[in-house]
C-alpha cells in the first residue's frame, strides 16, 4: 500500500470534515506541520476542535486558521504567544478547554494506547479537577482524566520511510509520537523521504503502524519564535 | 537593601545539590543556570522533551529544532538526551525530577501557589507547572515580595490555583521562608537580604511566618 502523496493538499484529500477533532503536534512553532495546517486552511473545512499544545503566533502555525475562523474550539496548555488567540477567546467566539501539559500529552498517549482513563496527582485541589472523579491510592489524592483521540493527526516529522516510520530531530519531537498513535487517520509531514530499509530499525520513534499517509515536504520553513543567542568571546 | 534578580537567582543556586536534575521556570528561575558551581554536576530538563540544557548558541547558529520551555533557542551538551513530552512528564509527574525553581503571583503559607491565571484578564494557561508541583521532589518559589505594594504571600490566594501545598521554600527579594508543606507547622522565615528588617518582611507579608531562632541575614 502506498503511504506516500504528492503533496499535503492530495494527502489531506478525503479525510477532513466540518467538526472534526484534530491533533496538530508541535511545541511552539517547533516541530509543527506548518504544510498540513497551510493544506487544512485552504481545503476550507470549519468549526474544527483542535488538540495541540500551543495555538500558534500570530500569521504562523495554528495561528493561520484562527485567522480564518476555521477553529471552534481548543484543547491546549499555553497559549500565550497569540494575541488574534486571546481576542477571539475573550469576545466569546473561541471555546477553550485548558489542560495542564503533562496531562494533555498523557491523555493522548492514552488515547493511542486504548486506555479510556488514568488517575494523576496534577491538578488536584484546582479548577482543573472540577467536576472529574478523585479517588486516593497510598495516600494520596489523584484525579481522573481521560484518554484523547483524533478524527485525523497532522505530524512534523524529519525523516520518513515509504513505510511510515518516523525519525524526529532533537526537541522538534515533543506531541508527535502520541499523536501519531492517537489519530484514526494520522498524516505526516516529513523533511527527508527515504526507502524502506533505509532507517536503522532501532532508531525508529513512530513505527509506521500509526501513519496513514506521508508527505515529503523538504523545504518546509522552519521559525524561530524567540532567536536567543551568546557573544562568541564568552567564557 | 532588596536583593537584585540575579541575587535571588544566586540565592536559589544555593538550592542545587551535585547529581541534581533539575526543572527551571521562566524569568528570574531561568537565570538560576548562570549561577550552578563550578564542578558541580546538575543537568537541566526543559519540559518539551530534553535533558542536559546547554547554553544559548552562538549567533547564526541557532536551530529551529532546538529550543527550551520557553521557546528561546538553546544548544545541547555531552550529556544531552531528547524524548517525547509524554515521557518528559513521565519524569515529572514520576517524582524522577529532583527540584524545580518557579516563579510566581500568590503563595500561601501552607504552600498553595497561584502562578497561571487572572480571571477575565490574562489568558495563557498552565503549561507544565501543575505537573512540575505536583510530581516534582522539591519545590521552591523565586518571586519579588509584593506585587504594585501589595503582598504576593498571602492567608488564601485570591487566583486560581496551580496546586495546594506545593511549595517547599520561596525566595523573595526581601527574605526566604520554608513550608512545611506536608506536616502542619507552616511557613518560618528563615533569612533576611542584606539590610531588610524584620519589620519590613512583616509589614509587607499578609500569611502568618514563624521566624527561625537562627535568623541571619546573608549576602545573597
Amino acid at each position: 500500500m502506498n503511504k506516500i502523496f504528492p503533496n499535503a493538499r492530495s494527502a489531506l484529500a478525503g479525510i477532513l470534515k466540518d467538526g472534526m477533532t484534530v491533533m496538530a503536534g508541535g511545541f511552539g512553532l517547533c516541530g509543527i506541520p506548518q504544510i498540513l495546517i497551510e493544506a487544512i486552511r485552504d481545503l476550507k473545512v470549519k468549526d474544527l476542535t483542535v488538540i495541540s499544545n500551543n495555538a500558534g503566533v500570530d500569521g504562523a502555525g495554528l495561528g493561520t486558521l484562527l485567522e480564518t475562523r476555521q477553529i471552534k474550539k481548543m484543547i491546549s496548555s499555553y497559549v500565550g504567544e497569540n494575541k488574534l488567540f486571546e481576542r477571539q477567546y475573550l469576545s466569546g467566539e473561541l471555546e477553550l478547554e485548558f489542560n495542564p501539559q503533562g496531562t494533555l500529552a498523557e491523555r493522548i498517549r492514552a488515547g493511542g494506547a486504548g486506555i479510556p482513563a488514568f488517575f494523576t496527582k496534577t491538578g488536584v485541589g484546582t479548577i482543573i479537577a472540577d467536576g472529574k472523579e478523585l479517588r486516593d491510592f497510598d495516600g494520596a489524592t489523584y484525579v481522573m482524566e481521560r484518554g484523547l483521540v483524533a478524527d485525523v493527526s497532522i505530524i512534523h516529522a524529519y525523516k520518513g520511510d515509504t513505510e511510515g516510520n518516523l525519525v524526529y530531530r532533537k526537541t522538534a519531537r515533543n506531541f508527535n509520537p502520541m499523536m501519531a498513535s492517537a489519530g484514526k487517520v494520522t498524516v505526516a509531514e516529513i523533511e527527508h523521504l527515504v526507502a524502506a530499509g533505509d532507517i536503522d530499525p532501532d532508531a525508529i520513534h513512530t513505527p509506521g503502524i500509526f501513519v496513514q499517509r506521508v508527505v515529503h515536504a523538504p523545504n518546509a520553513a522552519k521559525l524561530i519564535e524567540q532567536r536567543t543567542t551568546r557573544p562568541r568571546n564568552a567564557a | 537593601m532588596a536583593w537584585t534578580r540575579d541575587q535571588m537567582a544566586a540565592r536559589a543556586a544555593k538550592e542545587l545539590r551535585d547529581g541534581f536534575y533539575v526543572n527551571l521556570g521562566i524569568g528570574i528561575p531561568t537565570l538560576v543556570s548562570n549561577f550552578i558551581p563550578l564542578g558541580m554536576d546538575v543537568q537541566l530538563q526543559s519540559e518539551n522533551g530534553m535533558l542536559g540544557m546547554g547554553p544559548f548558541p552562538f549567533e547564526g547558529e541557532e536551530d529551529a529544532d532546538l529550543i527550551n520551555a520557553g521557546k528561546q533557542t538553546i544548544t545541547e551538551l555531552p550529556t544531552t538526551s531528547y524524548f517525547a513530552s509524554s515521557d518528559s512528564f513521565g519524569m515529572i509527574r514520576g517524582g524522577h525530577i529532583d527540584l524545580a525553581i518557579l516563579g510566581a503571583m500568590e503563595v500561601t503559607d501552607r504552600g498553595d501557589l497561584a502562578n497561571w491565571m487572572i480571571p477575565g484578564k490574562m489568558v495563557k494557561g498552565m503549561g507544565g507547572a501543575m505537573d512540575l508541583v505536583a510530581g516534582v521532589k522539591r519545590v521552591v518559589v523565586v518571586m519579588e515580595h509584593t506585587a504594585k505594594g501589595q503582598p504576593k504571600l498571602l492567608r488564601k490566594c485570591t487566583l486560581p490555583l496551580t496546586g495546594t501545598a506545593v511549595i517547599d521554600l520561596v525566595i523573595t527579594d526581601l527574605a526566604v521562608f520554608s513550608i512545611d508543606k506536608t506536616g502542619g507547622t507552616g511557613m518560618t522565615l528563615i533569612e533576611l537580604a542584606d539590610d531588610v528588617t524584620l519589620d519590613e518582611v512583616k509589614a509587607k507579608t499578609e500569611a502568618r511566618f514563624k521566624v527561625a531562632p537562627d535568623l541571619k541575614t546573608k549576602a545573597a
